[in-house]
């Protein structure tokens, strides 16, 4: 099973050796409770594959549209995500937290 | 990320070493920086605290803010002894996330009845760290708990010249300063053997074995996070 970091870091390689764009999410920042801590990495190639978790699931998709972003353009971007009020359930972390990520093409 | 990062990064991982790597969240802008190589960092301080912590984190430097991702081989508990001071140490172990092994050449001890699901190896220290158990590395806390000198010298002798992190031995002082005599005949200095905490564990008047596992655990945290305090 692909869950640990180290996995992902080797599937991102694996990946890019194998010839398809790929980009690396990273957790940089977190305030609150964050359901994933500083570190944690997503890897998303170009059609939207990915694997890994920045959030266990609550922003995935944000991060996945601008990681092809990012794979097409080559500018990493750094993005947040998070509830400015933290007892308001919105789109993003409904558990109240932030998390700021990190994100960039692997050449 | 210059896919040849990547995949030193991953080289390093692979090979049990620690690395660091630094992004510049404002460019993008990276470099590794291998733990051979720390020393001779100009950030080679933060770079340190961050490996002995083993967490990622950012930090500002010179005005900018640097993303250090840190990666730092699993840590392994090798455990000489299935003993009874073992069997309450071993799921403590891995409910801190240690990596466990347990050798025992006894078969009647290195039971899988005493220890189920655990990565229990019957066999002599020497057969068994040169064969079964992943070569000891400085990744590695060593814990020898059978009193016998015959099961417990080479373990620890294998630890101090893999130069594992923690190496600990159960006994009394009075046992210790025989296994010193012992250690010494068979060639290892005095500063080496001056690495192994004896009598075992941090000194919290633990009694029984699951007290003494809590000693014992507490002083391997201590020895990885707090490495300036080794013996």
């Amino acid at each position: 099973m692909l869950s640990s970091d180290t996995d992902i870091l080797s599937a991102a390689a694996a990946w890019r050796r194998a010839g398809r764009g790929v980009a690396l999410a990273t957790v940089i920042e977190t305030w609150g409770s964050a359901p994933r801590p500083v570190g944690s990495h997503l890897v998303i190639d170009g059609d939207g594959n990915f694997l890994g978790s920045v959030s266990g699931g609550c922003v995935e998709g944000a991060v996945i549209t601008d990681a092809i972003d990012v794979i097409a353009e080559g500018r990493p971007r750094v993005l947040e995500f998070g509830v400015a009020d933290e007892t308001a359930w919105r789109v993003g972390l409904s558990c109240g937290g932030r998390i700021r990520v990190l994100v960039e093409r692997v050449d | 990320m210059r896919a040849e990062t990547l995949e030193a990064l991953n080289a390093e991982r692979a090979a049990r070493r620690a690395a660091v790597l630094v992004t510049d969240i404002a460019d993008g802008a990276q470099r590794l920086v291998t733990a051979a190589a720390i020393a001779a960092d100009p950030l080679a301080p933060e770079l340190r605290r961050a490996l002995a912590s083993g967490r990622s984190g950012l930090i500002e430097a010179d005005g900018r803010q640097l993303f250090l991702t840190v990666q730092v081989p699993p840590v392994r508990l090798v455990v000489v002894g299935a003993v009874h001071i073992s069997q309450a140490l071993v799921p403590m172990a891995a409910s801190l996330g240690l990596a466990v092994t347990v050798i025992d050449p006894r078969t009647a001890f290195a039971s899988p009845e005493r220890f189920p699901g655990v990565d229990l190896v019957a066999a002599w220290p020497d057969a068994a760290l040169s064969g079964p158990v992943p070569v000891l590395d400085r990744y590695c806390a060593l814990a020898a708990l059978t009193h016998d000198p015959k099961i417990d010298d080479p373990a620890l002798a294998a630890a101090l010249r893999a130069g594992c992190f923690y190496i600990g031995a159960l006994g009394s002082r009075k046992t210790h300063a025989a296994r010193l005599a012992r250690l010494a005949e068979a060639g290892l200095s005095e500063a080496e053997t001056a690495r192994i905490r004896a009598p075992i564990g941090l000194d919290i008047g633990a009694v029984s074995p699951p007290e003494i596992a809590i000693a014992v655990l507490a002083q391997v945290v201590q020895a990885l996070r707090r490495p300036e305090t080794a013996a």
